[in-house]
């Protein structure tokens, strides 16, 4: 499309031009296709339920959710799982510390998803509004308004952005990294492709499963998107036909006035 | 109200005579709703219902978003995700709150620079201005205040900068930073108390909102030619004015309906966008971000304020003639405050005898510049304080003072005006002629 091959002209302007002004060097973010940008995009429940396997098995050794009530994975507009099954996950996968019973017990569906394991792994409920992939160009946010911020291409871009070279500082192993900024990060690799076996037999290839996860952190940030969009919508065209009723009003009101009907 | 001749209000019924014989408030209401409004006021006069809808939104929302958030540094980031996520309509609340103020100063820099282009400032509206300016300081700090809410980096790292500046005025500033945060430093007793003045403010400017419209009802509208409405008579004022209602309070809903249209398209479709990725990550004092960057509705101060930095001749002066008191930093600060000083002054810095911009050649460019100027500084205060934008910023903000200081009172002496309408009538009628299509009587003279 033209308008792609535009922007990532921009986005490429852009790149270079944060480039040259940070000190350490901007991440590169490329553009991903989600099923979810745009006014009438929307998640695929499908991809969010791959998303949520790939933060079980491997996210969330290290990463909590904690603002995410488990519940929610049974909510339209998100993973939509049947209640029994959110159920079944919840006590399977996460022990939760119980201040009444005094002891640790499986969790529940009314349970948060646990906090981070680690120390310095941050928590990723709002990870993909908490980065911004695009900028630019010039600081004029042009880039934004029509690629959308970029939260879960940065998380794409960074899961798939390692360059398999290693440093060691202080004693800690950075990896080189093209998305994060500075080049550096203290995360290993967390996915090499083929990490999961998706029941439904879907691509576990690398780039496939960062999206799959990026898309149900955009949920996981974002869990009111589709009703927010749909409101969004239905405003917009009540609020279309109201002035269009109302400038005929208002013509009308006035052509008396402004000479349009000769009355005298 | 109006010192505008019209008909005043006349209880009809023995009800209406009850009511107004012990408080003439229905009289007030239609006096208000009824005033003589010049027929010739563009499109650019609608901003002012926008502001009061911006003000209702805001306080009705917020009213609402209090119910369910907490004010603890320990607790506000996740009652905020609380509301996002478990609060029945709680998303939609927040994103109408959160873009809610960016329409709002959206549609009072508007406001304020058309009453810069058409003299809406000058005698006799100083009052009107003054109020204004005092509405629009408000509206500055309610904002920056709530901004501190949701206790993310953001809100946290600019509270820190911005109370700062006030540390920066000699002798009494360190003390009046603490005052103000409630402590040495921005914490929990900062949220309390920015919360506690960020639910009172709008009221006081709702208060202040009452008092602006009494102030322009009691001298009238201004009007794109800047002309008085003539007040021998009666009929004379009915040739150049209609009642507010029903002409300007359909067409004024009109343009809100538009501008609403648009409004729930970025909060349906992109509520983030003007916001800062930033704000999502929890407030954290041990780590500060990689840039602090306020609001995109401070930015053109925020520019001015970093504009003025120590290598700048006229910083040196100052801080060498007051022998280091006014240091680069003060000075910064002096020029932020100072630079809506001169907005608020400009009744009396203005020295043209004529109102509207329109019949003022040469004032149209200059006032054009401004806007350009006014632009490019909110883009120079989102970018980072180095060359070349340090530069453009001081440029910028130099411009800014001297169209205020020097550009505006020189003009009224050297610029020769165009010749205005005789009256509002006149300038209705022309501009029909020219745009309506049907038209046949009207030669000015009738």
């Amino acid at each position: 499309m033209f308008r792609k091959v535009t922007l990532s002209a921009l986005a490429a302007l852009a790149v270079s031009a944060g480039a040259a002004t940070a000190a350490g060097g901007e991440g590169h973010t490329h553009d991903v296709d989600f099923s979810f940008e745009g006014p009438f995009g929307a998640y695929d429940e499908m991809q969010l339920q791959r998303g949520l396997q790939i933060y079980t098995e491997v996210c969330s050794a290290c990463h909590g959710l904690r603002y995410v009530p488990i519940r929610t994975l049974h909510d339209e507009g998100g993973p939509a799982l049947p209640e029994d099954q959110v159920r079944a996950y919840a006590s399977q996968n996460f022990e939760v510390f119980d201040e009444e019973l005094d002891d640790f017990r499986p969790a529940t569906p009314n349970d948060h998803f646990p906090m981070s394991n680690l120390e310095n792994a941050p928590d990723l409920s709002l990870m993909a509004k908490a980065r911004a992939g695009f900028h630019g160009p010039y600081g004029l946010g042009i880039n934004q308004f029509f690629q959308g911020i970029g939260g879960p291409e940065y998380i794409v871009s960074l899961l798939t952005g390692y360059t398999g070279e290693t440093r060691e500082q202080a004693g800690v192993t950075f990896y080189e990294n093209t998305a994060f900024p500075g080049g550096w990060i203290a995360m290993a690799p967390p996915l090499v492709g083929e990490d999961v076996e998706f029941a439904d037999g879907h691509s576990n290839e690398l780039h496939h499963e960062a999206e799959d996860v990026a898309a149900f952190l955009m949920w996981t940030a974002e869990p009111k998107m589709m009703a927010r969009k749909q409101t969004g919508f239905v405003a917009v065209v009540f609020l279309v036909i109201l002035a269009s009723l109302l400038y005929l009003t208002n013509k009308r009101l006035w052509a008396p006035h402004k000479g349009k009907k000769k009355t005298a | 109200m109006s010192g505008i001749p019209h008909d005043h209000y006349e209880p009809k019924t023995n009800g209406e005579k009850w009511v107004h014989s012990r408080l003439p408030i229905i009289g007030l209401l239609y006096d208000t709703l009824m005033i003589p409004t010049p027929k010739n006021l563009n499109w650019w006069w609608i901003w002012g219902i926008v502001l009061a809808f911006c003000l209702a939104l805001q306080i009705v929302t917020g009213i609402v978003l209090v119910m369910h958030y907490t004010p603890h540094v320990d607790m506000a980031f996740a009652s905020v995700e609380h509301i996002m996520r478990d609060v029945n309509g709680g998303h939609m609340l927040r994103y109408l709150h959160m873009n809610g103020a960016s329409l709002f100063f959206f549609a009072v820099y508007i406001h304020i620079f058309r009453g810069l282009f058409y003299g809406s400032y000058k005698a006799p509206r100083e009052i009107t201005w003054i109020i204004g300016m005092i509405i629009y300081l408000l509206m500055m700090a309610t904002g920056f205040m709530g901004y501190v809410l949701p206790w993310g980096q953001m809100s946290f790292w600019g509270a820190t900068v911005i109370t700062g500046l006030f540390g920066a005025i000699p002798f009494i500033g360190e003390t009046l930073q603490t005052w103000l945060l409630g402590g040495p430093a921005v914490d929990n007793y900062t949220l309390n108390r920015f919360f506690s003045l960020h639910y009172l403010l709008p009221f006081v400017i709702a208060g202040l909102v009452i008092v602006h419209i009494w102030a322009f009802h009691s001298t009238g509208n201004n009007n794109p030619t800047g002309v008085p409405v003539r007040t021998g008579s009666k009929e004379e004022a009915e040739k150049d004015t209609l009642p507010f209602w029903p002409y300007f309070v359909i067409k004024d809903l009109f343009a809100l309906a538009v501008i609403l249209a648009v409004f729930f398209a970025i909060v349906g479709f992109m509520p983030n966008y003007l916001g800062h990725p930033d704000n999502y990550i929890e407030a954290n004092p041990l780590s500060t971000p990689a840039h602090i960057v306020p609001e995109w509705y401070f930015l053109p101060f925020y520019a001015i304020l970093r504009a003025f930095t120590s290598d700048v001749w006229i910083v040196m002066i100052s801080s060498w003639i007051t022998g280091g008191i006014i240091d680069a930093k003060f000075f910064g600060v002096l020029a932020m405050f100072g630079a809506i000083a001169v907005m608020a002054l400009t009744p009396w810095l203005d020295t043209s005898s004529v109102r509207s911009g329109r019949y003022r050649p040469m004032f149209k460019w200059w006032f054009a510049l401004l806007l350009v100027d006014f632009v490019v500084l909110m883009w120079c205060g989102a970018m980072p304080a180095e060359p070349p934008y340090s530069t453009i910023s001081l440029i910028g903000a130099t411009y800014w003072f001297a169209y205020f200081l020097v550009i505006l009172p020189l003009l009224g002496v050297i610029e020769k005006p165009l010749a205005q309408p005789a009256t509002i009538e006149e300038d209705f009628k022309a501009h029909k002629s020219k745009h309506g299509g049907t038209k046949t009587v009207g030669t000015p003279a009738e």
